[in-house]
């Protein structure tokens, strides 16, 4: 059975796409037939985040409106065996995003991938309420930031009521959060929300925390998904989350900073 | 805390705990108004007819509320009836 996951969170710049690219290419590394499409008609970026940009030719919205077939749209990762790109449209307007053409690209994509990925735009117009609808699963991407939990709390509570799972009565979307861009350091230092604080206010699992990390900018600079840079602890961080998706157990780390010598503690200026 | 701050004990203002009290109470209120059902108003008012039909009443004595908890979704629905002894309030509650 395939799965559609939405990867969302009301607010912007919080890091769905980074997520969504990273998690799909977790999913593919792990053997899994994996789809990641981008829902945001207008402002698409999956194809940069995920280095593919020069090989767009057909979008979503042509498959969906112009005849397009699925296959000609799709875009095969270089990298990683088991994974495509459906990338969305530059162009046209967000009504291009019709509910029955999104069903029957859907449809036909559980007829070949496990999973299917959706990146969803910010807000909670047109483009993301299309990502959500079809989904079985959720990925809250919180930042542990006000305005950020805030949104999510809507997110959580539109996936309560306006998904198609909500709609039919059927058991509902299984929700994760993903907290990212954690800063340990200043969470002991009572600058920044705590892991804790944030899942008692929004009361769901957590799939991962993702801590601050130069490698993520640096991996979308060229194109990578930053799960593929072997060292940087947000790639890790990731790993981790990918196999708690597949219901496996494992421990939570990066709530801790890093041991600093003396001389660092000493000197370092505060942030 | 960095060294040099601990050894002239300029103590950090604690604000992610302001930031969680804040948004406990912000969450509180706006689960209560934004994820109320679409079809609650048109309810509110149907359901204000009908009680009009035997009894005289002001729209603001007919209070329906719908909360979330733990998987149930409570209905409630409280009436204030004018003409009851001493003034008292008939309320009803479906699940």
């Amino acid at each position: 059975m395939s799965k559609v996951i939405v990867v969302t969170s009301g607010k912007g710049g919080v890091g769905k796409t980074t997520s969504a690219a990273a998690i799909a290419t977790g999913l593919a590394m792990r053997g899994h037939k994996t789809v990641v499409i981008d829902f945001d008609v207008g402002l698409r970026n999956l194809d940069l985040i995920m280095g593919c940009e020069r090989r767009v030719v057909f979008d979503f919205i042509n498959v969906i409106n112009d005849g397009v077939r699925l296959n000609q749209a799709l875009i095969k990762d270089k990298r990683v065996e088991n994974l495509s790109i459906l990338p969305t449209s530059q162009t046209k307007d967000k009504e291009a995003l019709k509910q029955e053409g999104v069903q029957k690209v859907l449809d036909e994509l559980k007829g070949e991938f496990d999973y299917i990925i959706c990146d969803s735009p910010a807000g909670i117009e047109r483009g993301a309420m299309m990502s959500l609808y079809f989904a079985d699963e959720a990925i809250i991407v919180t930042n542990p930031e006000v305005s950020s939990v805030r949104d999510s709390d809507r997110i959580l509570g539109i996936l309560n009521s306006k998904s198609r799972r909500a709609e039919l009565g059927l058991e509902a979307v299984k929700q994760h959060l993903l907290v990212t861009r954690y800063d340990a350091e200043r969470v002991n230092k009572g600058e920044m929300l705590k892991l804790d604080d944030i899942v008692e206010i929004l009361a769901i699992p957590v799939l991962g925390v993702i801590p601050q990390c130069s490698s993520v900018l640096s991996a979308s600079n060229v194109g990578m998904p930053v799960i593929l840079d072997e060292k940087s602890k947000a790639s890790d961080a990731y790993k981790d989350a990918v196999s708690r998706l597949l219901g496996e157990e494992v421990d939570l780390r990066f709530l801790q900073p890093e041991k600093k010598s003396f001389f660092e503690r000493l000197f370092r200026r505060s942030a | 805390m960095n060294l040099l701050d601990r050894f002239f004990g300029r103590q950090p203002k604690n604000t992610a705990v302001e930031a969680k009290d804040r948004l406990k109470i912000l969450l509180a209120h706006e689960r209560v108004t934004t994820n109320a059902p679409d079809f609650l108003p048109m309810m509110k008012q149907e359901i204000l007819e009908v009680i009009r039909k035997y009894i005289q009443i002001d729209k603001d004595q007919v209070k329906v509320h719908m909360q979330r908890q733990q998987g149930v979704s409570v209905l409630e629905l409280e009436v204030e009836l004018p003409q009851g002894p001493s003034g008292k309030n008939a309320s009803l509650s479906l699940a």
